[in-house]
Parts: C-alpha cells; sequence; structure tokens
C-alpha cells in the first residue's frame, strides 16, 4: 500500500521501503533529498579541482594515468547525482549556478589546499575511505534512483582507494624524504578526516536517518573509519597527529573532540581554498557557455 | 624505423594527451569532461608504448624517456605544445586536425617493415578509431561557428608538420584545405618551457626515486 | 536532450537499465554511453533510448480482486493425487 500521509511515508521508509521518482513524498523529504544529494554532486565536483593539478605533475606515466581515470570517475559521479538531481525537479545548470554562486554547500575536505604528491596518496587512499563508509550506507537509501547509482559509484571508488594506498606504499618504501611526504601530508589531512562525517547526532535527532535518506549515524561512520584505517596507518610506520587516539577496551575510539566550529566555517564557504576554487569553476564555466549553448540548447 | 621518429610520435601524444588532460574537471560539460578524460589517457598510453619501442635499443625506461629529458630534446610538433585550455574551440580544431593527420601517419606505420612498429601501429589503430569518430562528430557540430573556423585557419599550418612528405597532400585533402607554410618541428614554442617545468618538478624533486 | 541506457552485462542476459545522459543528438549519446557504460570494459552491448521514447508502467497488472491461482505454480496441489496414482500403478503392477 503506498503510503499517503508523512507517518505513513515514515513507517514505510523506516521498515525498508523505497520509493522511485514519480511517487508521493512528504514536502519535507523531498527537500531534504535534493539537498542532500545536490550537496553530494557538488563534492564531486569540487573534490576534482584539488586533484586534477597533480595529474599534470604525476611523477610516471602510470601515476598520470591512473589519477585521470580517478578524477574522470569522480566528474562521471557528479553526472550520475546531478541527473538524479533533475528528475527531482532541479536542473544542473540552476545547480551549477548555486554552486559557484556559494548558495550550496560541498564537503569539506575538498575546501582545502593539496601541497605535495604526499597529498594526492593520502587524498586517494584516506579521503576516499572516509568517503565510501558514507557511500556504502546510502545503498539502502530510501529513494532508489539515488540507491541505484550508489552501487555504480561504490564499485568505481573502490579503485581509487587501491590507487592511493599505492602511491602511499610507493613513498613510504622510497627515499626519507618521500616518507616525510607522506607524514606530513597525513598530519595537515587528520583534523579534516576527523570532521568528515560530521558532529555526533544522535539518530533519533537526525531527520537525514529518520527518512532514511542516510541509514548510518555520523558517530558511526567515523568508528567504522577508525576501525579500518587507524591499523593500517599505523603499520607503515606512520603516526597519526592526536596523542588521545586509542582504542577503548569495549571496540570504541577515543579521539580529541574536533574542531566543529571550523567545519561549521570551512562548509559555509570560509576555507582556505573555497572561494578561489569555485571562482574557478565559475571562469570556467563563463569561458565554455557559448559551447553548452551551441550543443546542449536545441533538441535533436 | 630509426629512434628518433619514435620519439617524435611518443612525444606528440606525450605532449597532446599533457595538454589534453588540463581540460579533466572543466570541460564544457560533463558528459564531454568524462569522454575528453578518455582520449588524454589513450593518448598518454600510446605515448608510453612508442617510448617503450624507442627504449628497445638503449635499455632505458619509458618514464625516463618521458620525463628525463631536457626541454630542447623532446621532438614533439608544435601543434601538441600549445596551451589552448579554456578556448574549446581551438582545442576541438587542434583534436580535428590532429587525429586526422595522425590517422594518416598510423595507417602508413602499419604497413612498416619493421614488425614491432607495424603491430603497435595496428593495435593504436583501433583505439584511435574513437577519436577520429569523437573528433568528427565535434566538428561537424561546431562547423560555421566563426570562431571555430578562425580556429581551424590558425592551427592549419602547425598540423601539417605533425606528419611529412606526401602525407601532407593526403591531409590536406582529408580536411578540404590547401597546403600552407607549415610551422615545422625543431624550434619549440613559448608555451613548452611552462609545460616542461610543471610535468617534471614532482619527478625532480627526489632524482632517481621510484613513485 | 536526455537519454537512458540499458546494459547487457555479459552475453546472454537480460539489458538492465544502467543510468541516463544529457547529449544533443544520437551521436554524441553513443559517444557517451559508450564511456559512461563500457569504459572499465564492463558492458557486453548497449540500448541508448531517448526517454521520451520510453513508456513507464506503474501497476502493470491488477491481479489480486479475483483467486487466479490457475496462472501460479502454487495454485496446484499435486501430492496428494501423484500419491494415490502411484499406489494403484504399483498394486495393479503387483497383480
Amino acid at each position: 500500500m503506498a503510503p499517503r500521509t508523512e507517518d505513513e511515508f515514515r513507517a514505510y521508509v523506516q521498515a525498508g521501503g523505497q520509493v522511485e521518482t514519480g511517487d508521493w513524498m512528504p514536502d519535507d523529504y523531498r527537500a531534504k533529498l535534493v539537498k542532500f544529494i545536490e550537496m553530494h554532486g557538488n563534492s564531486e565536483l569540487m573534490g576534482v579541482l584539488p586533484e586534477r593539478e597533480w595529474i599534470l605533475r604525476a611523477p610516471t606515466l602510470q601515476r598520470k594515468l591512473a589519477l585521470t581515470a580517478k578524477v574522470q570517475d569522480e566528474v562521471g559521479h557528479a553526472q550520475l547525482i546531478y541527473r538524479v538531481v533533475e528528475d527531482l525537479g532541479k536542473p544542473r545548470e540552476a545547480a551549477l549556478e548555486d554552486l559557484v554562486s556559494g548558495r550550496s554547500k560541498f564537503h569539506n575536505v575538498f575546501h582545502y589546499p593539496t601541497k605535495t604528491w604526499g597529498d594526492v596518496g593520502v587524498i586517494a587512499w584516506l579521503v576516499d575511505a572516509a568517503a565510501i563508509i558514507s557511500q556504502k550506507a546510502l545503498l539502502k537509501c530510501s529513494y532508489a534512483p539515488y540507491a541505484r547509482i550508489m552501487k555504480k559509484i561504490c564499485w568505481e571508488e573502490s579503485f581509487h582507494i587501491l590507487h592511493g594506498r599505492d602511491v602511499v606504499l610507493a613513498l613510504v618504501t622510497g627515499t626519507d624524504e618521500q616518507r616525510q611526504l607522506v607524514q606530513e601530508a597525513l598530519d595537515r589531512w587528520w583534523g579534516p578526516l576527523m570532521q568528515f562525517h560530521g558532529n555526533p547526532i544522535p539518530a533519533e535527532d537526525d531527520p537525514m536517518y529518520q527518512w532514511r535518506i542516510k541509514s548510518q549515524a555520523n558517530e558511526e561512520a567515523r568508528q567504522q573509519f577508525l576501525d579500518g584505517y587507524v591499523p593500517q596507518i599505523r603499520e607503515l610506520g606512520l603516526s597519526v597527529p592526536d596523542p588521545k587516539l586509542a582504542k577503548r577496551d569495549d571496540g570504541v575510539w577515543e579521539y580529541t573532540e574536533p574542531d566543529w566550529d571550523e567545519l561549521r566555517r570551512v562548509v559555509t564557504g570560509h576555507g582556505p581554498r573555497t572561494q578561489e576554487r569555485l571562482e574557478l569553476r565559475r571562469l570556467s564555466r563563463e569561458e565554455t557557455a557559448w559551447v553548452r549553448d551551441a550543443v546542449l540548447a536545441d533538441a535533436a | 624505423m630509426n629512434a628518433q621518429l619514435l620519439l617524435e610520435l611518443a612525444d606528440d601524444e606525450l605532449v597532446l594527451g599533457w595538454r589534453n588532460s588540463e581540460w579533466t574537471g572543466i570541460a564544457p560539460f560533463l558528459e564531454e569532461d568524462v569522454a575528453f578524460s578518455s582520449i588524454a589517457q589513450t593518448e598518454i598510453g600510446h605515448a608510453r608504448a612508442w617510448y617503450e619501442l624507442a627504449a628497445r635499443e638503449s635499455g632505458a625506461d619509458a618514464d625516463a624517456l618521458a620525463f628525463d629529458r631536457e626541454p630542447g630534446e623532446y621532438r614533439c610538433a608544435p601543434l601538441c605544445e600549445l596551451r589552448l585550455v579554456s578556448d574549446w574551440a581551438r582545442t576541438i580544431a587542434r583534436h580535428y586536425l590532429y587525429e586526422t593527420a595522425d590517422a594518416i601517419r598510423i595507417a602508413e606505420l602499419a604497413r612498416s617493415d619493421d614488425p614491432d612498429v607495424a603491430g603497435l601501429a595496428a593495435k593504436i589503430q583501433r583505439e584511435e578509431a574513437y577519436h577520429v569518430m569523437h573528433a568528427q562528430m565535434w566538428h561537424d557540430r561546431l562547423r560555421g561557428e566563426e570562431r571555430y573556423e578562425a580556429a581551424l585557419d590558425e592551427l592549419w599550418p602547425y598540423a601539417l608538420a605533425v606528419v611529412e612528405g606526401e602525407r601532407r597532400n593526403e591531409l590536406a585533402a582529408a580536411v578540404g584545405r590547401e597546403p600552407a607554410e607549415p610551422v615545422e618541428r625543431g624550434e619549440h614554442t613559448d608555451d613548452l618551457a611552462a609545460l616542461w617545468e610543471e610535468m617534471t618538478t614532482v619527478r625532480r624533486s627526489v632524482p632517481g626515486a621510484a613513485w | 536532450m536526455v537519454w537512458e541506457v540499458f546494459r547487457q552485462e555479459r552475453e546472454g542476459q537480460p539489458f538492465q537499465h544502467g543510468g541516463s545522459l544529457e547529449a544533443p543528438n544520437r551521436e554524441f549519446a553513443e559517444a557517451y554511453a559508450r564511456e559512461f557504460y563500457g569504459r572499465r570494459d564492463e558492458s557486453f552491448a548497449l540500448w541508448i533510448v531517448p526517454r521520451e521514447a520510453v513508456l513507464e508502467v506503474r501497476e502493470p497488472y491488477v491481479a489480486d480482486v479475483f483467486d487466479r491461482d490457475y496462472r501460479r505454480v502454487d495454485g496446484y496441489s499435486l501430492k496428494v493425487k501423484l500419491k494415490e496414482a502411484r499406489e494403484r500403478a504399483a498394486a495393479a503392477g503387483a497383480g
């Protein structure tokens, strides 16, 4: 029986029910859904910018190919995601306009600079790992079209982590200088990584969880990340720059409270590279607007 | 097949692939971004294969040939060096002219007496068919646009240098243009220095390291 | 213009919906579909269809009003009759 009221809908999705594009949805669900998915699309598109510089600087042909393929995948993900948003009523051009004008958001990690080849390894390995944990939880999203594209996205992301790990391993088995590149990058990225999954909202208070748009609470995702990756980091002889980081006997990781103020400042457009990157996007959109007019404007 | 000619082929593909990858993430629209990125990757892959062939006598490796030479030692055509991002008209004009020239060049190499060269050329031809299709698709779409026609006019003399001798007449016939005074290989454009600098910066930071 | 792409994972398998893309005409749609659903060699074949050509039907059939068990496997209960038939055949054979 298709749900027709907010309460019926909530019970339906919490029991594992999914909806398609044409189905009835509460206004609040639809609004939150569009905002959430749009932010994901924005993140894939903005995530490209810190990484693409390093394609040009890749020190071997193999690395150049792998990094180009990774960035290409991310653009592909943005395409899939914006299509889903468009089918929910918000055209791609409107979403891109909102992005470059600062009206919509993208994830914190993409507001930070990349400084060395060490960042390339750390981002592909750890930032992508943090992202995959969230993305796997979205495979069960109550909105079926989004759950379906997440399958393709998760599959392609698995290659990225392997690439990242490979880059890091080459560096940590190389010269002292190369090892230092990784440790230094890790020291800079640890803060944003710990903030990535968001502050710990209890599931009952998180509307995204109530609507089953997300099926995992923020803290659960962070614990999963620490469980999976801290041992991997330490086994390479790298150190995590948090003296309080430790796993309790009951299996829960303790850590220094992340700077939630920093997170809030960054995602509201005040990150170290936010404006510069939005400006780059704005400019490249302007310079290529004629192409979209010439090619996409008229129907076949 | 002499190593210098193989280096020309490899350097063309490397430098053009590098230029084309400047568009990854900022292409006019998302679908095209993904498509054009594949073209850049294929070019780098072909460069690698030609470098490996060029290295067969010397024992050097493809990465050393690609990255460890001085700018003056590269033998790429000036067409490939030009920095054209964010100008899509000039980028597609180059793409169309280069792919047409490259198809002519590769077809000849597929008939080479050197079995390694002929074999590699045949493999490359299969992947290049997609590049030619893609370039033709855009050429058909942008034809008549003033800025695109101007870009073709501007880059035509550069395109001629991608091939040699009789192949230049073949190229002229293929794109429907009169032969012109070519911008020959040998002297690098101003754009190569900055490209080389950025391309080799990480590699030079720890000389001889594995990455 | 939006195009829907259906992909066949391996030879002989059903075509399944893979996703949609924006392209001005068939040529571009083909180029992009190959990229998105083929560059990792993950599809054996593709069907590319303009979205407006796809007719979506949400409730294909109203079948739950009257009992139509003759259309379902569980509408047939052979066990009892089969037992009786076997017993009869065994008795006839022994006699």
